[in-house]
């Protein structure tokens, strides 16, 4: 079992998303992970220096906080694909809220099956209170089953 | 460079050094012309997002389209005042190429008081001139009350 493939089957059969939040080495450069132990999948990027964009305030870089909004839409639409799948991005809209301070944070996404290839994520991040969110996407995914 | 001055240039050049994120990635200065900001995010194994065919994470993507969005909106500043992303749209027009450098080049095309509206595209600066991504985002400017805009305001 060493492909994405496999590792996206085997995490489906055992609900377990680790490994292959795992496989994806930009989520790990990140500090990226996603939990499901709440029934809900959730995204987390703990707090690192390197997350930093401006280092005066501090506040956490754009890019940091689009990443892992997109990263979470991936994980929910691979999760909610009913074929083993890797979504490709078309596009992405963020809005940026709120300044994101230098704590950990989480995000959340919702997924519209649009037609056979297309599927759209609405996810949100949030850093200590959830009903203030600090940014939140709109992203579009072709969806292309593997093999 | 071309009537943007070689002291703005180096500010903005300095001004990459300083954003801790964009040192993690390894994003470097490369231009200011004619208003237009271009950046460079270099190739490297651990922004993959897709490991079955190498191709960069857009997260990364994202970072260095952002860069050059701020750094496009400071280049149209006469004081260096804070700025924040309102938002960033960008369309994937192609994967990025596994391997090469993805630069970025932005460019305001209206600054007002309070908000600057910005273009970028990224593209592989020795590929064939097809744009991996084109993004438009608007950004809030924190000026002081004195302070104006330099050539934005029409």
């Amino acid at each position: 079992m060493t492909s994405v493939t496999d590792i996206l089957r085997m995490a489906k059969d055992t609900g377990d998303i680790s490994a292959l939040v795992g496989a994806i080495p930009y989520l790990h450069f990140l500090g990226i992970t996603a939990d499901r132990s709440s029934g809900e999948l959730i995204g987390k990027m703990a707090y690192a220096d390197a997350l930093i964009g401006n280092a005066s305030i501090p506040a956490l870089h754009g890019g940091t906080i689009g990443a892992l909004l997109e990263s979470t839409a991936i994980l929910q639409a691979l999760w909610e694909s009913e074929t083993a799948v890797l979504p490709k991005i078309v596009t992405i809209t963020i809005d940026f809220l709120r300044s994101g301070r230098p704590v950990d944070t989480f995000a959340k996404g919702v997924f519209t099956k649009q037609g056979r290839r297309i599927v759209n994520v609405g996810v949100e991040a949030w850093q200590e209170d959830r009903s203030r969110p600090i940014a939140r996407a709109q992203v579009i995914f072709l969806v292309e089953p593997l093999e | 460079m071309t009537g943007d001055g070689e002291q703005v240039g180096r500010l903005l050049a300095n001004l990459a050094r300083f954003v801790p994120h964009s040192q993690a990635l390894g994003i470097r200065f490369v231009s200011l012309t004619d208003g237009r900001v271009t950046l460079a995010l270099p190739y490297d194994e651990r922004f993959i997002g897709n490991p079955l065919t190498g191709v960069l994470h857009g997260g990364a993507i994202t970072a260095l389209l952002d860069g050059a969005c701020g750094m496009a909106v400071y280049a149209t500043l006469v004081e260096p005042v804070p700025i924040a992303t309102l938002d960033l749209r960008i369309d994937y027009l192609r994967p990025a190429t596994p391997g090469k450098e993805v630069h970025t080049r932005a460019e305001c095309v209206k600054v007002t008081r309070s908000v600057a509206f910005v273009r970028c595209e990224a593209f592989h600066p020795d590929g064939d001139g097809d744009l991996v991504a084109v993004a438009s985002g608007t950004f809030m400017i924190f000026r002081s009350r004195a302070a104006g805009a330099r050539g934005g305001e029409s």
